[in-house]
């Protein structure tokens, strides 16, 4: 935490494809990420160690006989942001779970990217996650995306008592063993949400995918405090009788940025002179650089995120490891509410990696991920105000997000109320065919998925008083439902009129991730 | 009398559609083939003529491709110059019309067929009641000219007198306003599209373009085709207002349209390397009202398999693929103007009728006296983003 008087410099905001330099008023607070927790030094023995010695479970090698059939579930693109540098944590703890079934003999093994709605991976994007060894010897006949819209790899398992649907996919319903890996980048992820979302259907999803549920959800970053894990909670023990599963989940430490991208993860006052010189040197560059150049190269950039713990077994014991190592890089204590809070939305989030930021994408960005980085409390007050920076241009990717450009035309032409539109036409849109052929057969996310990222800004609409776009198409912002301002000053003067005359103002800076504890 | 009167000059003709490309305000002023001057009244042709003194004239699509010398050169036969341009019209007589006494208001029927040009018998298509498919529009006693206002005999609504044949004339009720009555005709001529289209009970149906004659057919859908649902393309916020207030269960973007469409009816969308995208599926009909081929090959793209394309805009020469009515077989059915309609009613008749039951006098957004005739064609040009819909000369002032 960082108080601004009139010597601090001015203050780097993440702004898309871009950045922008703002002066915080005197007095205001910025909120920076922890510094890096040290990496475990010897990844590939710590992942031997947790296959040999898993919470509450058999080690994985008793599991394996040669006579069963075995699946091996993983996360899918959306994790880590950015994407990191090779080898991915993914592949380095694939290839000992399948040399590990190659001893014991067990021929029938299947990989599947548990993607659930997202888009599927290409198979570039596959093999880079998997490593060269783990493709070639599995792609494509028992390396494959998961399809929740194919009837023939589906089963419908059952309903929890809270009258939740769980389908899921067959292979992995029907597999002696599932092992499930996965990188817990936030304390969202993993746990008992892994499996029945990640290999979900909407048919499962629904259920806490909604805007009851998020709005009880304070926040969804806190496990304890989220509607939204209940439910995931309640259908993985419901399938934890069904199911074997054995859970591997890995935490990152906060290195986000490669030199010389690393003066974004740190504070303003620190910046040396090298770090001055690329910004610059960045910032010139890349107004004279056309958009499909600028996205390629932010695109490009790897994190050199290092792996900080990694656990395996029964899925509770695995997680409540998992968050203590996700808590230990990323808690923040923050003591009150501000009552306006800015922030920099970064050209990258979970569902754009070598693709668009939409517009509803950055709703999502701000008043959801970012909004809900919180334990305890919210970081804004009740009634306060969001300004987030981002150009929120009319822009989308056409192959991976059509059901996205529907969405802004149609659905948020006629209302932004997350409530209405979840009742007036979520049915429509997820099981509308040429969506979902888009998602089958082309790299499209589900109909579907553009509700849910509203609706995951469905609690900070709820909790704010504003939300103002800073630098945002005015247009775009417009059909958003919220408002843009040209400079800081203007927005902050804007803000007042909703919070007074004397605001307090809180900035996050963020990337990379952290988690705000935050006492009222 | 005072008229604006539309000369033959190629030089002005070509000026204007040059003008028209990088000044568009320029089209009416001297440049254009369009003069206001003193002319003389017309004479009546025949028995069954009267005087008309117009009241309301209408500036439409059509009249505005001419002053902007982007007619077709296809109807050059059945025009004869100089005329004074005009055919949406209301008035009252200035004579005694048969059964119809002087004073009487009346709204015209612009199509010069058989019975005003004396011919008789009549053509096949006046003889079962057809009159706008008259194959005689340049023959008779009157000069040729398809329409009252494209005829050097009959003068004008864009002037203070014009001759009418009895045939052409409806008498209005006491209740429809000048404004409601200078847009029956247009409302005739959507009617008849939508008759023409055949649309049945539950229809998904798409109208592009949102001026007079696209609002005027969501208009006429919503009364004559109740249980469809009508998906309208509008540009400017007035268009979208009046597109809803009109009956239009949705109103989109031209640009989204097909998406919309694909929305609406579940549709698969294919995108082409190049061109628009088009629907498997899609609407069961589409009416084109902007005379526009960028709407026309939405309509032809996002309509399905066996469906009806209905042409209600004056469409000019283009270039379009018509790959997609080859290989969707569609239909693809033109929307003139009006005559006696299956089950025996008159268009004109059944247009009243509509006026009467539905509020059209906000479509009526200016009125410009004769003299500001350089104004008028400028606001109807852009009427749709000077907040308007349709711009009349008041002649009455």
């Amino acid at each position: 935490m960082y108080e601004t008087d009139r010597r601090t410099p001015p203050v780097l905001f993440h702004y898309g494809e871009g950045f922008r330099l703002e002066t915080l008023p005197a007095g205001s607070r910025i909120v920076y990420p922890p510094e890096p927790v040290p990496a475990l030094r010897d990844e590939r023995g710590a992942i031997a160690r947790a296959l040999d010695e898993p919470f509450e479970m058999e080690p994985l090698r008793a599991l394996l006989r040669p006579d069963m059939k075995l699946t091996i579930a993983f996360d899918d693109i959306s994790l880590p942001l950015p994407q990191m540098r090779q080898p991915d944590i993914r592949q380095l703890v694939i290839e000992q779970v399948v040399q590990l079934a190659a001893e014991a003999g067990v021929e029938d093994v299947e990989l599947i990217v548990a993607q659930s709605l997202h888009r599927k991976m290409t198979p570039a994007e596959i093999r880079r996650a998997v490593g060269d060894r783990v493709f070639r010897a599995f792609w494509p006949e028992r390396l494959r995306n998961f399809d929740a819209e194919d009837p023939d790899d589906l089963v419908f398992v059952g309903t929890t008592d809270h009258g939740e649907e769980v389908e899921l996919c067959k292979r992995a319903m029907e597999s002696d063993l599932l092992v499930y890996v996965n990188i817990n980048l936030v304390a969202m992820d993993g746990g008992h949400k892994s499996v029945p979302v990640g290999l979900g259907t909407y048919r499962s999803l629904r259920h806490h995918h909604n805007v009851k549920t998020l709005l009880d959800s304070n926040s969804y970053m806190d496990p304890r405090h989220s509607a939204l894990h209940r439910s995931t909670e309640r259908m993985g023990r419901f399938l934890a009788d069904k199911l074997k599963i054995f859970h591997i989940e890995t935490t990152l430490n906060n290195e986000a940025f490669p030199a010389p991208y690393d003066f974004l993860s740190k504070r303003a006052f620190e910046w040396s002179f090298r770090d001055q010189a690329t910004y610059l040197a960045l910032s010139s560059g890349l107004k004279r650089m056309k958009p499909a150049t600028k996205r390629k190269l932010f695109h490009s950039i790897e994190a050199p995120h290092r792996m900080t713990s990694v656990q395996a077994g029964q899925t509770d014991a695995v997680h409540a490891e998992t968050l203590r190592n996700v808590h230990r890089q990323q808690l923040v204590p923050v003591q009150g509410q501000t009552d306006i809070l800015t922030m920099g939305i970064p050209y990258v989030g979970p569902y754009n990696v070598n693709s668009v930021l939409n517009p509803i994408l950055v709703v999502c960005m701000g008043l959801g991920y970012f909004f809900n980085l919180y334990r305890g409390a919210p970081l804004v007050r009740p009634g306060g105000v969001v300004i987030l920076a981002h150009p929120t241009e009319r822009e989308f990717h056409p192959t991976h997000h059509p059901s996205y450009i529907d969405f802004f035309d149609r659905v948020l032409a006629e209302t932004t109320d997350p409530a209405e539109i979840e009742k007036r036409f979520e049915a429509d849109f997820a099981s509308d065919p040429w969506y979902r052929h888009l998602y089958r057969n082309s790299y499209a996310y589900h109909g579907v998925h553009p509700f849910y990222m509203w609706y995951w800004a469905a609690h900070a609409m709820d909790h704010l008083g504003d939300a103002i776009f800073l630098g945002g198409d005015p247009k775009t912002v417009r059909r958003l439902g919220f408002r843009s301002a040209s400079t800081l000053d203007d927005a902050l003067e804007m803000a007042k009129q909703t919070v007074g005359l004397h605001p307090s103002i809180t900035h996050l800076h963020c990337p990379p991730l952290f988690l705000p504890e935050v006492t009222p | 009398m005072i008229a604006l009167t539309f000369s033959r000059s190629v030089p002005r003709y070509l000026a204007s559609r040059a003008a028209g490309r990088v000044a568009p305000g320029l089209v009416a002023s001297t440049l254009a083939p369009l003069k206001l001057g003193h002319v003389d009244e017309p004479d009546l042709p025949g028995p069954g003529w009267a005087r008309l003194t117009p009241t309301l004239a209408g500036i439409c699509g059509s009249d505005l491709a001419m002053v902007h010398g982007h007619a077709s050169f296809y109807f050059g036969p059945l025009v004869s110059m100089p005329f004074v341009p005009g055919h949406e019209v209301v008035g009252v007589l200035a004579d005694d019309c048969e059964d119809l006494p002087a004073g009487t208001r009346v709204v015209l029927e612009p199509v010069l067929a058989c019975a005003a040009r004396g011919i008789d018998p009549p053509c096949a298509a006046c003889g079962s009641g057809h009159v706008g498919s008259c194959e005689r529009t340049a023959n008779g006693h009157v000069a040729p000219g398809l329409q009252t206002g494209f005829c050097a005999d009959t003068g004008g609504g864009w002037g203070e007198v014009l001759v009418a044949h009895r045939s052409q004339l409806h008498a209005l009720p006491a209740e429809l306003s000048d404004e409601a009555a200078v847009l029956v005709e247009p409302l005739a001529c959507a009617v008849h599209a939508v008759l023409r289209a055949g649309v049945l009970e539950g229809d998904t149906v798409l109208v592009t373009g949102a001026g007079t004659m696209g609002l005027l057919t969501v208009a006429a859908l919503r009364d004559l085709a109740p249980g469809a649902r009508v998906i309208a393309a509008a540009k400017h916020p007035v268009q979208k207002r009046e597109a809803r207030r009109l009956g239009a269960d949705e109103v989109c973007d031209p640009a989204s349209a097909t998406r919309h469409v694909r929305l609406a009816t579940r549709a698969l969308m294919h995108e082409p390397e190049r061109g628009q995208p088009w629907l498997a599926g899609g609407a069961d009909v589409s009416f084109e009202c902007a005379g526009n081929p960028v709407a026309l090959d939405t309509c032809l793209r996002a309509t399905r398999a066996r469906g009806r394309v209905v042409l209600v805009g004056l469409p000019g020469a283009s270039t379009i693929d018509l790959a997609p009515v080859w290989h969707r077989e569609l239909e693809l059915v033109g929307a003139y103007t009006y005559g006696r309609e299956t089950g025996g009613a008159h268009t004109f008749d059944l247009a009243i009728d509509l006026a009467r039951r539905i509020d059209l006098t906000p479509l009526v957004s200016a009125r410009y006296p004769l003299s500001r005739y350089a104004e008028a064609i400028d606001h109807a040009t852009d009427a749709g983003r000077l907040d308007s819909v349709k711009v009349v000369f008041d002649l009455a002032r």
